[in-house]
């Protein structure tokens, strides 16, 4: 198991409310994502994966530029693929919005 | 009804089976009826799997969302399947308990608050051991003191089933239903095949384990109540007519002496399979059934 942290300060669009999306089944992960405490976003990540700390980054680091929100996100993982990680991450900013 | 009908049925009907735990238990419950308890914000997971290098769900992998049902208040306590087989731990034991003794303590008080049990789940988890272990023990007894008061339901839909510790949660319910899909029983066929040899049980044998642990043996023997379709409607509609039953007058669990008779009448002079076990259940059936 690895835990890791990240932070966006570029984020910095207020967003209301909070969204959970996702099951930690294999290959799975689930997403928390509500209006982050301080400026700019945060992230961490339980994963059950060792080793994969520069795909995760860059797999944020692209989230990060298409999308802007102050969020705190927490994520649970067992194992889900760079892609699969994109399409939760894309289903919880989409359910915060609504 | 021609080919083409069945198959637009088939595509258009709401799974039931493919809906995980929340939206499970979201499809039971009025519209907009419900709030959850102990969500995954509430962040009550549980603190044992990290520590064996296990990725924590931050439900614990139980929802209970308490609503109503027809207007009539219920709870739902529904078992992530795809969470650690479903298995029950320290804070999934605490949460279901929980849910049962408020829904205890509103029927005494007057509100009848009937549960329904979602099971998903090959039982206790195994990094939790003696907590879950204890954690089953307890839900027991919440039942138990359920159900004198309200109805205590318990659906197991599919795929994972339900084993272990609370298949005995299923079989002291006032009503079990399932799906031709879900599969019941104590011991999982793996299980058994490892402490008995694989000539006693081949777990690898899909058609025999569906033959004797299937909802449709299940239900043809008595131990589960209705066989429901995997579409949403039909859970929706089964599960209503038997709130409208009500608390049945005898609990199948108290039928003690009912099916020790049934067992020693077995004959098993040969090996009996599964269709001929429940051929001769019928016949030793008394008026109106098992209950």
């Amino acid at each position: 198991m690895e835990n890791m942290e990240f932070k966006y300060p570029k984020a910095t669009r207020r967003v209301t409310g909070r969204a959970h999306v996702g099951v930690v089944a294999s290959g799975d992960m689930e997403v928390l994502i509500e209006p982050s405490q301080s400026t700019g976003a945060s992230v961490t990540i339980t994963t059950s994966v060792r080793g994969f700390q520069s795909t995760w980054q860059a797999v944020f680091d692209r989230f990060f530029s298409r999308y802007d929100g102050a969020v705190r996100i927490v994520i649970n993982d067992s194992g889900a693929t760079p892609g699969s990680v994109m399409l939760r991450l894309q289903q919880a900013a989409e359910v915060l919005g609504k | 009804m021609n080919t083409e009908d069945t198959i637009m049925e088939f595509i258009h009907r709401r799974s039931f089976i493919e809906l995980d735990a929340r939206g499970r238990a979201q499809s039971l419950l009025d519209e907009g009826s419900f709030k959850e308890l102990a969500g995954p914000f509430a962040r009550m997971q549980s603190p044992w799997l990290p520590m064996q290098g296990v990725a924590p769900q931050s439900d614990d992998g139980c929802v209970v969302l308490k609503g109503k049902i027809d207007g009539k208040p219920a709870v739902v306590i529904s078992l992530e399947g795809k969470f650690q087989g479903g298995s029950i731990g320290e804070v999934s034991g605490a949460k279901i308990c929980a849910a049962l003794d408020l829904a205890t303590r509103d029927s005494v008080q007057g509100t009848p608050t009937p549960a329904i049990l979602l099971l998903e789940t090959g039982g206790v988890r195994l990094q939790e051991a003696n907590l879950g272990l204890a954690a089953v023990a307890e839900v027991i007894a919440s039942v138990l003191s359920l159900r004198p008061h309200a109805p205590v339901i318990t659906i197991i839909a599919g795929t994972v089933g339900c084993f272990g510790g609370m298949s005995l949660v299923a079989g002291l319910s006032s009503y079990v239903l399932m799906t031709r899909e879900a599969r019941l029983g104590l011991n999982g066929p793996e299980v058994i095949e490892q402490e008995s040899g694989v000539d006693e049980f081949d777990s690898k044998d899909r058609a025999l384990i569906w033959a004797i642990d299937g909802g449709e043996q299940r239900v043809g023997m008595g131990l589960a109540d209705a066989l429901v379709e995997d579409n949403v409607e039909a859970f929706t509609t089964a599960v209503r007519s038997l709130l409208a039953k009500g608390i049945p007058a005898v609990h199948r669990s108290e039928l003690v002496d009912c099916y020790r008779s049934r067992i020693e009448a077995l004959d098993v002079t040969e090996q009996i399979d599964p269709a001929e076990l429940r051929a001769q259940w019928r016949q030793a059936d008394v008026e109106g059934g098992v209950r």
